[in-house]
């Protein structure tokens, strides 16, 4: 028996790691998007791959959302298994009517003659001081549309295991890479590899509430449950995965336990995933709940650029743990 | 179904004095309702016409279901939009009032003041599977709802902290059906006991009580009265325990903070003084139905309120708002020999005062001891509405009502 060696990397690293196998296991694999050849990436997770694999198949292409997206969508059609990236959401606004328009309705109105296997990858989140027009999370509005999957690996395994189930799906999927993750370093298994992406994961148990967030913020909700556990308090935290379809069993299962949620989402609280997630809440665990469920979002403003108020503006631990306290009432 | 009294979990119709199409008026009585206690006369506390009788004579339900709709009567604006224009109103004897609301409303009496109960909904439905009443628990959380924990910790104090204790059927669900009501016990005397046991012992649990008592020399009430029974013809007379109800009544007019009730973790004064009169009952049990306004009644028309309230409550029947009213109560145990009564207040209201019998005993005043007639009257009071230094006050006033019973 031998024990699996682990390797430390950066989570920009997981990334390349999980493309340069796709590219290595199928040959109908290709990546494309702004600056992702010679520049290596604008978030540097391409870097290298240009040289290695050529610019058949690592692709700049210009500055056109919609034309690169459409184009991704026409390869996939055509039999292609596209990795379209688009620099961060913010832009993927630009290509919204192929991603609506096309990518989820063309399987359909087709009555199924043709299959999407489109990967979108996308910046997404706040955090990195570049304003209010690179740094929002509109995961929600994408969220929306049926016919798409939507992933947001927060972890080093999933940003290397979700991309091969991802070019897999004969549908399109848009995967989430929270910006303030790239430099993120761990441990990851050497031979870590696919993971699946149906199911919402429990990243740390506990019986008095439960925290149920994604992406960037999973950090955050894992921060306010350790100061939590400080107070006596065991927070259950949940990093959903899958924005898309939303795996409401583990949701529910949760909160029926601890009779409480919280959820933490950087999106804007009108319209979000916490919207969403706390009707679903009080659709299906309305007589398990102990307490109204609780939302710790953005600030409903554009991201401010100055440092302090971007921070003021983001979910942080001491206002999920003040959210977290309030629900609890006095006996918190 | 009103709530006549806050031991009241459900009541059985046996009969309706009205029906559909008739006419009521404010204070009209409307039917006649069995409690475990006593059968009461339900008013109707709104003017309008009488919709539907939901609720079949013998029926038994839960406090707070609809057992008839009201129609409000002639008089609304004719262009009002929506309103339900079947059945026209018969004429009326009674003229409604023209500013009554036109809109259907439930021919609910007015019950004690408003009271949301604040749970969660995992501990409403724990509660229902414990058995465990929502009224007796404390809720630990957010703005002090009940969450699953506090039924869980109420259902395991042990028997007799707790309510109902472990002999007793589980206290009904509060969302039961009529239909799935408990079976009405066939002991009459056994449901009153436990009426009476959840209240107390409710009483006890959640109110910090503090008592105070002082001893009143009844020489000059006693001698005043004397004279003025000579005055009056032996059916008007006067009863030494008017002269008492009065004192109370009019120094509990002065001292608001004993006149109330406590709820939602707050005092509520309450504007007028309806004295709960604690009357035994025959073969058991007792009732503390109400005397309204009893600051302002002269002293016969105490009297005859009086001698009427004991009579229904022990022989007739007691009126809706007699029983839900009480803003306090007062218990005269005088006459089987009490010297000194240590009361149990009547949730929600915030203080009870009891007198023990009249005796002669020696008595110094002016450095010579003499006989006097004198009683004991004690303070029991809600520590949370009220302090020491206020009770002792309103006794003080109580004991300086007596000195001078012809005063007003």
């Amino acid at each position: 028996m031998t024990i699996p060696s682990t390797v430390t990397l950066s989570y920009r690293e997981a990334l390349r790691s999980a493309i340069r196998e796709a590219l290595g296991a199928d040959e109908r694999v290709f990546l494309m998007g702004e600056d992702v050849g010679a520049y290596g990436g604008c978030f540097g997770v391409s870097k290298g791959l240009l040289d290695e694999f050529g610019p058949e198949r690592i692709r700049d292409t210009p500055l056109s959302e919609s034309a690169f997206v459409g184009a991704g969508i026409g390869a996939a059609m055509g039999g292609m298994r596209p990795i379209v990236e688009v620099m961060t959401v913010n832009f993927c606004l630009l290509a919204l009517d192929q991603i609506m328009n096309n990518a989820a309705t063309i399987t359909h109105m087709s009555g199924g003659q043709f299959a999407i296997p489109l990967v979108i990858r996308m910046t997404t989140g706040a955090g990195r001081q570049v304003a209010a027009q690179h740094s929002h999370s509109l995961e929600g509005w994408l969220a929306h549309i049926p016919g798409l999957k939507l992933l947001a690996p927060a972890t080093l395994a999933d940003a290397r295991g979700m991309l091969a189930p991802a070019l897999a799906d004969p549908n399109p999927v848009l995967i989430f890479e929270h910006g303030s993750l790239y430099n993120v370093e761990g441990e990851l298994a050497a031979d870590a590899a696919a993971v699946e992406i149906d199911r919402a994961a429990i990243r740390r148990p506990g019986g008095d509430v439960t925290l149920i967030t994604y992406g960037g913020t999973v950090s955050t909700a894992l921060a306010a449950a350790d100061q939590l556990a400080g107070d006596g308090v065991e927070a259950e935290v949940i990093d959903l995965r899958v924005l898309r379809p939303l795996d409401d069993a583990t949701v529910i299962e949760s909160v029926a336990r601890t009779r409480r949620a919280v959820i933490v989402d950087e999106g804007w609280r009108s319209g979000s995933l916490a919207a969403e997630l706390s009707a679903r809440i009080t659709e299906q665990a309305f007589y398990e709940l102990d307490a109204p469920t609780a939302r710790v979002c953005s600030a409903e403003v554009p991201m401010p650029y100055a440092r302090h108020l971007e921070q003021a503006a983001l979910p942080q631990p001491d206002t999920v743990v003040a959210a977290v306290t309030r629900i609890l009432g006095v006996s918190g | 179904m009103p709530s006549l009294g806050a031991d009241m979990e459900f009541g059985t119709v046996l009969q309706w004095l009205v029906k559909p199409g008739d006419a009521v008026k404010r204070g009209d009585i409307v039917a006649v309702v069995d409690t475990s206690k006593a059968e009461i006369d339900v008013e109707i506390f709104e003017d309008g016409v009488i919709d539907e009788l939901l609720v079949t004579e013998g029926t038994r339900v839960p406090v707070g279901t609809v057992v008839a709709t009201l129609r409000a009567a002639a008089g609304k604006p004719p262009s009002a939009p929506g309103e339900p224009s079947s059945s026209p109103a018969p004429p009326l004897a009674l003229q409604p009032a023209p500013a009554a609301a036109p809109r259907l409303t439930q021919a609910a009496v007015r019950a004690a003041p408003p009271h949301r109960l604040r749970a969660s909904p995992v501990a409403r439905r724990a509660a229902e599977q414990l058995g465990v009443d929502l009224d007796t628990v404390t809720g630990s959380g957010l703005d002090g709802a009940i969450t699953k924990a506090d039924v869980e910790r109420a259902a395991a104090r042990p028997p007799g902290a707790a309510s109902p204790s472990p002999s007793l059927p589980p206290a009904p669900a509060r969302s039961a059906p009529p239909s799935a009501a408990v079976a009405p016990p066939d002991d009459r005397q056994a449901a009153m006991r436990q009426a009476i046991g959840a209240l107390m012992a409710r009483s006890k649990r959640e109110i910090p009580h503090y008592y105070l008592d002082s001893q009143i020399d009844m020489s000059a009430s006693l001698d005043w009265l004397r004279e003025e029974n000579l005055r009056r013809s032996v059916t008007t007379r006067l009863l030494p325990s008017v002269l008492l109800l009065r004192a109370v009544a009019v120094a509990v007019a002065a001292t608001p903070a004993f006149n109330g009730f406590w709820l939602d973790g707050a005092f509520r004064p309450a504007d007028q003084v309806h004295l709960g009169v604690a009357i035994s009952l025959r073969g058991g049990g007792l009732i503390a139905p109400a005397l309204h306004d009893a600051d302002r009644l002269t002293l016969d028309e105490l009297m005859a309120g009086l001698r009427d309230l004991v009579q229904r409550a022990r022989t007739g029947r007691l009126r809706s708002s007699e029983m839900s009213d009480p803003t306090i109560t007062v218990t005269n145990l005088g006459e089987q020999g009490v010297d000194l009564v240590h009361g149990v207040i009547y949730p929600p209201q915030v203080a009870l005062i009891g007198f023990g019998a009249i005796r002669e005993r020696p008595w110094a005043r002016d450095g010579m001891i003499g006989a006097r007639p004198i009683v004991r009257a004690s303070l029991a009071a809600d520590h949370r509405a009220s302090d020491g230094h206020a009770g002792g006050r309103l006794l003080a006033l109580i004991d300086r009502h007596l000195q001078n019973p012809e005063a007003r």
